[in-house]
This record gives C-alpha cells, sequence and structure tokens, in this order.
C-alpha cells in the first residue's frame, strides 16, 4: 500500500515553503530534510532534550512532537530566523558568546530558540528563573553555568526579537522537494 | 524512531471528528501529541488513523463560574496555567499545573488529554480525582459525563471507549472555607514525580492524593487523623511501588514526609481563607 500524502503549506522566518509529505512526517524532520534548514537539532525525538524546541506562533514548542502536516497555518520560527535582518547576531546569541553559553553546540539551537521567547514572556528574570527558563533544555556538554549567564547576559542587553516579526522584503519561496 | 504510517485525518468541526473516529477502531485522537507522540515514534502504539482535534476552536475554551472551572479539550496546560480566574476559583489546578512537565512542554499539552491519558505519574488525574471532577465525552452515541472515580481503570487506561472524543473537564469549585496545598519531589522541577502530594482539608474532611505511588490515581481519607500521624496513616492505605527511579522504601519515606507537610499546609491554608472569608 503507498502511503496518502499530504500538501503542506509551511511558513517559517518569514517565508512559505509548499511541501508534500506523509502524515506521520515529524515537523523536525520536515524542517530539516524536505526545507534544508538543519539548525533544528534532533536529540532524543521524544520530548525530553529540547533540542528541536522551535517557535510556533512565538511559543515554545518540541518540533519532534508535531507533525508537519498539523503546523499548517502557524509560523515557525527556527534559530535561523533568530538573526537580525542583516545577518548580525540577536542579543540572545550575542550573550552566548560573550558569556561561553555553548561548547559543542548541539544543544544551542533549542536553547536560543526557548531563551528568546523566555525573555520576551519575562525580559527581567531573576536568577531562579533564568534556571526555570532552561530547566527543559538538556545539555550534553553539562555547560549549564554559562548557559544561565547567558540568559541573565541577554537579559540585561534587552529584547530583540526580529525572527518575531517577519523579514522586510523577504520573498515568498515555493518549494517542493 | 519514526512512527508506522497511518491516515491523518483533520476535522474541522466536533461532528465531524467523532464520524472521522467511529468509522475506524483502530483510530486515535491527536490532542496536543506530547504523550502520544513519543508512544508513535518508538512505535509502542501503531494506530490506524489518527484524528487531530486541533482544528477544532470550539474546544478551546476555559469557562469559569461559581460551580467550578471547565477545561475544553484544546485549552493547553499553559492556559490554563495562565488563567487568573482558574486560580481564584480552584487554586489546586493552578498549583498542580506548575508541576506539569516545563513551559514548552505545556504550550501543547492539554489537561483534558492528560486526564484522557490516565498516566498515574501525572499531576491532573490525581487533581481531579481528590475534587471529585469529571470529563464530558462525546460520541455518535451521544453524549456522557464520566465522574473522576469511574475515568482510571489502570496504568494508563481509562474508560473512554474507543470512538469517544473528551471534550470537556470539570474541575469544582473551592467551597468557601476549604484549603488546598499541593507538593511534589522530582529530580529536577518539571520532571515526572518520584512522589506527589495533592491535599484538600473542607471543614471536618481531610483528603490526600497520591501521585507517581500506586497505578491508578489514589486518594486517601485522614479526616480526624491528628497531625504527626498523617503520613504512617496514608502509608497504611497504600502500598508504594519500586522502580528504576526510587526503591519502595524511598518512597514510602516520601509520602510519609510530604503527607504530613502538604496535608498541613491545606489544614492552615483553610483556616486562612476562613478568616478572610469571616465577615
Ligand atoms: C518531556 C515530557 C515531560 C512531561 N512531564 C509531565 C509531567 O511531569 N506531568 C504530567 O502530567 N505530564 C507530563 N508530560 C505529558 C504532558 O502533560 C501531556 O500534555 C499529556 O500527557 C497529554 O496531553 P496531550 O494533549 O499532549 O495528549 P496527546 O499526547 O495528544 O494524547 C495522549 C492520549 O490521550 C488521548 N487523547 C488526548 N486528548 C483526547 C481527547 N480530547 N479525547 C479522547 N482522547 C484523547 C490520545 O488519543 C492519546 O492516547 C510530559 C511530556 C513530555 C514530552
Ligand atoms: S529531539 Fe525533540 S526534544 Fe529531543
Ligand atoms: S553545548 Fe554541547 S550539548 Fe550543549
Amino acid at each position: 500500500m503507498s502511503e496518502e500524502l499530504h500538501d503542506v503549506r509551511l511558513s517559517v522566518n518569514g517565508a512559505s515553503y509548499d511541501v508534500r509529505v506523509p502524515g506521520r512526517r515529524l515537523l523536525s524532520d520536515a524542517l530539516r530534510h524536505d526545507l534544508g534548514l538543519t539548525g533544528t537539532h534532533v536529540g532524543c525525538e521524544h520530548g525530553v532534550c529540547g533540542a528541536c524546541t522551535v517557535l510556533l506562533d512565538g511559543a515554545p514548542v518540541r518540533a519532534c512532537l508535531m507533525f508537519a502536516v498539523s503546523a499548517q497555518g502557524q509560523e515557525i520560527t527556527t534559530v535561523e530566523g533568530l538573526a537580525r535582518p542583516d545577518g548580525t547576531l540577536s542579543n540572545v546569541q550575542q550573550a552566548f558568546v560573550e558569556c561561553h553559553g555553548l561548547q559543542c553546540g548541539f544543544c544551542t539551537p533549542g536553547f536560543l530558540t526557548t531563551i528568546t521567547a523566555g525573555l520576551r514572556a519575562n525580559p527581567t528574570p531573576t536568577h531562579e528563573e533564568c534556571r526555570e527558563m532552561v530547566a527543559g533544555n538538556l545539555c550534553r556538554c553539562t555547560g549549564y553555568q554559562n548557559i544561565v549567564r547567558a540568559v541573565e547576559r541577554a537579559a540585561e542587553l534587552g529584547l530583540d526579537t526580529p525572527s518575531l516579526v517577519p523579514r522586510e522584503g523577504s520573498s515568498t519561496n515555493e518549494e517542493t522537494p | 524512531m519514526k512512527p508506522a504510517p497511518f491516515a491523518y485525518h483533520r476535522p474541522s468541526t466536533l461532528d465531524e471528528a467523532i464520524a472521522t473516529l467511529a468509522a475506524d477502531p483502530h483510530a486515535k485522537v491527536l490532542a496536543g501529541g506530547q504523550s502520544l507522540v513519543p508512544l508513535l515514534s518508538m512505535r509502542l502504539a501503531q494506530p490506524s488513523a489518527l484524528v487531530d482535534i486541533n482544528g477544532l476552536a470550539e474546544l478551546a475554551g476555559i469557562r469559569v463560574d461559581d460551580r467550578g472551572v471547565r477545561i475544553g479539550a484544546l485549552a493547553r496546560h499553559a492556559d490554563v496555567l495562565a488563567s487568573a480566574e482558574v486560580r481564584r476559583t480552584q487554586p489546586l489546578v493552578s498549583l498542580a499545573l506548575a508541576h506539569v512537565a516545563h513551559a514548552t512542554i505545556r504550550n501543547r499539552g492539554t489537561t483534558v488529554g492528560s486526564l484522557v491519558h490516565a498516566d498515574a505519574a501525572a499531576e491532573m488525574p490525581v487533581v481531579l480525582t481528590l475534587l471529585g471532577g469529571s470529563v464530558e465525552v462525546a460520541s455518535v452515541r451521544g453524549r456522557r459525563t464520566i465522574a473522576a472515580a469511574e475515568l482510571f481503570l489502570g496504568p494508563l487506561e481509562s474508560s473512554l471507549a474507543p470512538d469517544e472524543i473528551a471534550v470537556s473537564a470539570d474541575f469544582p469549585a473551592l467551597p468557601a472555607g476549604a484549603g488546598v496545598a499541593f507538593e511534589e519531589i522530582a529530580r529536577r522541577h518539571g520532571d515526572y514525580a518520584l512522589c506527589g502530594v495533592a491535599a484538600l482539608a473542607d471543614g471536618e474532611t481531610v483528603k490526600a492524593g497520591f501521585v507517581s505511588v500506586s497505578d491508578v490515581p489514589t486518594v486517601v481519607d485522614l479526616s480526624g487523623v491528628p497531625a504527626g500521624e498523617r503520613g504512617a496513616a496514608a502509608l497504611a492505605e497504600l502500598d508504594p511501588v519500586g522502580d528504576i527511579h526510587a526503591t519502595a522504601a524511598y518512597r514510602s519515606q516520601l509520602v510519609r514526609v510530604l503527607t504530613e507537610r502538604v496535608v498541613g499546609s491545606a489544614v492552615r491554608d483553610a483556616e486562612l481563607r476562613s478568616r478572610e472569608g469571616a465577615p
């Protein structure tokens, strides 16, 4: 029996992509394999590690716990969408550089998306709230101290979330795999 | 770690959803997917079809009145936790929800989905049982209300028929002068509890509900048991099991300590609320 395919329009980082996928295609796989956006990382694939975290209409969710077909009609932001339109780093990314918040970098995309949304919800977190903000993400290099410092530094730098507004002049990409 | 093939349906009305579900005895409902998708990816479940209810905006609401809190099947944990009205009307719901997973999971997971999933390590089934709440379900055969006491049958087993969709859950309001408390021990805040205790003190009646202690949510009546003896009294009614997370002896100790502490807090909360409520 051949598997039924669905035509899905995904809106990612301000561009839209048309893909044809089976119902079981995880959003994380659609982003990486169908769209070529490999910034979203996959660690555990059962919701525990947080490496695949993307923003769905601005709120962080696990891309490995959603099907691409379910994401139709919603705005997705991946780590590729966090930098400023001119390509310079967002404040959260800058804070990671300054505080040595990444070691091997595998977990970093999930931390960056989670913290970007976390600081938008709470721009002036206490130390405890900074820890809580990243508590759902695992870093296998155990770099938590520097990551928490990066959250505090990013809060100091202030909120800039260019990703969450569609980029100026971004064109609509029509892509099929 | 990829799901096996399934037919995907995304109905836009409840009637369409229950008809689609009824048409295939091996279909399953997809709500937030925070428990179902891992089961599919690990191939522990292989339904022939998924009925995605995320398009049913009619199920997204939270209604709060004097009688209590009614939570629609599409309301996310995060929506319920953010509601000041819910916190005021039945504070135990908010207290417990703060311990359900991490914010990212709460953005997608639904409170009603958590009830139907019937995990005894989950917080909300115990809360619904302790408060004497219920779930309303719909199918092509009509609607019915399932009381919490009849909802949880065994590990990950609820009494919904395969063709039924839960449309809402009702958590009764906290009566005037009653008090509640919730606490749990987890290895990391947001992880599943090694042991959790919810308590309700209402006049002479004092009850405690236990998370991660037995196969199904269990409530123990501790009315009339003096402070200092509540931990032992609770333990006499329970048989904590050991697993890779905690030995039976450690879990028993957690039951003893937490019961004392949480029931004490609920009694103090009731005293405080009675004083506030007094003219
Ligand atoms: C890393 C991680 C940590 C977690 N930690 C906790 C925790 O500490 N405490 C806790 O309580 N939970 C925890 N969860 C689970 C989470 O709370 C889920 O939200 C919840 O278990 C299920 O809700 P859902 O909407 O995601 O349901 P789904 O995953 O979509 O469905 C779960 C089951 O319920 C059925 N179902 C769902 N909704 C309906 C409906 N309306 N009608 C009929 N059937 C339905 C589905 O068919 C499926 O069998 C965790 C999850 C993850 C991934
Ligand atoms: S890959 Fe999604 S949470 Fe680990
Ligand atoms: S920096 Fe290596 S996994 Fe986090």
